[in-house]
């Protein structure tokens, strides 16, 4: 099995087509207890699956983003009350019960990391990749956060100063990236095709609008 | 505690690795323990500050070997345990024996929505003034408690600046030990890299720590 310091494992049993791995066996064996002494709901497990595959992911966060370029109220209220803010779009609850807006600027780049364990707003941007939970990043995000950004390929001028923000307790952050030039006039739907999951944790920039066109 | 969780400027892990186009999930099993740990959380019988408490308190060579999710599964285990909700014996036996104790709750699918729209929400009211304030210099206290805590150790004896007031939030300190939600006001405190790392810091890197009051003094 991969350690946390690396990527997550894959499903070698299964990739192999032989008998189940230990944790498979474990987890199995614990849902099927848990199932019998009616702890769980079989249904609301499957539930709690989809919605994190399917329903709950950065297309929320990046509505948010689009909405706070082409909006200056819109962005206001994301600064005073960002919770509420970001709730009326209907995302809220579990994970992002206290929300921050942490706006860019040509002067300061902010980046956001839990060295804990993984906090991650999870209503706002889905489940965190495993590169965010990983040691690496954990580790160094707080340290060398120029060295990081490197490796997702973003060389920010030696003059910007960066802002690293440790989620150390429930208050979570969506990073606000700066809008890109050419793109006045751009509908939100369209602006938040820009919005990457990575621009929103601070480790990437919004796509060009070359790259969408 | 002093774990191997609290990886803050520790050496010696490599490169970040961003994975192209990748899945939620990257196991069956994963999805599995996923949906039973948060269902589990649901039934009331442990709170945020525990699970993750459940989760790192372990050898940092044991916490090192696992998985993400292979850590969520041995937390939730160390949690049913300690609870007496499944015991080793129904694990290897792989089934239940003996009858359930009753749980607070039990997460419907119905719910499931509801449930987690409207999360477990931290802030409480105050019941004293913030005893510091935007602009004042602060100290982490050099503390290591042998307990969960949420001050990093690379913060520990530092100075930095009061940034914002976040509000009044339950302590996770005594919320994973079971001594009650003491909330106490929360303070986003900004340090500058040289004062966590030296000479050898990144002059244009500000770091900041999300501080509970008892984590802080004045500077």
């Amino acid at each position: 099995m991969s350690p946390i310091h690396k990527i997550e494992p894959r499903d070698h049993a299964h990739e192999h087509g032989s008998e189940l791995s230990e944790t498979e066996l474990r987890v199995r064996a614990l849902e099927t207890v848990l199932t019998q002494k009616g702890y769980v709901d079989p249904a609301a497990l499957d539930r709690l699956i989809e919605t994190y595959e399917t329903k709950v992911g950065p297309r929320n966060g990046a509505r948010v983003v689009a909405r706070a370029w082409s909006n200056p109220e819109y962005l206001e209220w994301l600064r005073q009350d960002p919770t509420a803010a970001i709730a009326v779009m209907g995302f809220a609850g579990r994970q992002s019960e206290h929300m921050l807006a942490l706006e860019n600027t040509p002067q300061v780049h902010n980046m956001v990391v839990c060295t804990l364990c993984s906090c991650y707003p999870w209503a706002v941007l889905g489940l965190p990749p495993v590169w965010y939970k990983s040691a690496p990043y954990r580790s160094r995000a707080v340290v060398d956060a120029r060295g990081v950004l490197r490796e997702f390929g973003l060389k920010l001028p030696e003059e910007t100063e960066i802002r690293v923000w440790d989620s150390t307790a429930e208050v979570r952050y969506l990073v606000v990236p700066m809008r890109p030039a050419g793109t006045e006039g751009w509908s939100e739907e369209k602006l938040a095709a820009l919005v990457t999951r990575d621009s929103m944790i601070g480790t990437g920039l919004p796509k060009s609008p070359a790259e969408v066109s | 505690m002093n774990g191997a969780h609290d990886m803050g400027g520790v050496h010696g892990f490599g490169p970040v690795e961003p994975e192209p186009n990748e899945p939620v999930f990257h196991a069956p099993w994963e999805r599995r323990a996923f949906a039973i740990t948060v269902a589990m959380g649901a039934t009331g019988e442990w709170n945020i500050d525990m699970s993750r408490f459940a989760r790192e308190n372990r050898s940092p060579a044991d916490y090192l070997a696992k998985s993400y999710y292979e850590l969520w599964l041995a937390g939730l285990e160390a949690l049913l345990a300690e609870r007496r909700l499944v015991s080793a014996e129904e694990l290897a036996a792989r089934r239940a024996l003996g009858e359930p104790r009753p749980v607070k709750q039990i997460l419907a699918a119905h719910d499931v929505d509801r449930v987690l729209s409207r999360g477990t929400v931290a802030a409480r009211e105050p019941n004293a003034p913030a005893r510091f304030k935007a602009g004042d210099r602060v100290r982490a206290r050099n503390m290591h408690p042998s307990g969960h805590t949420r001050l990093p150790r690379y913060v520990r004896g530092r100075v930095g600046t009061v940034e914002r007031v976040r509000g009044c939030h339950v302590f996770p300190d005594s919320n994973a030990a079971g001594t009650g939600e003491q909330p106490q006001w929360l303070y986003a405190v900004q340090f500058a890299s040289r004062e966590l790392w030296g000479a050898s810091g990144d002059p244009k890197l500000k770091v900041s720590v999300d501080a509970w009051e008892p984590y802080l003094e004045p500077a």
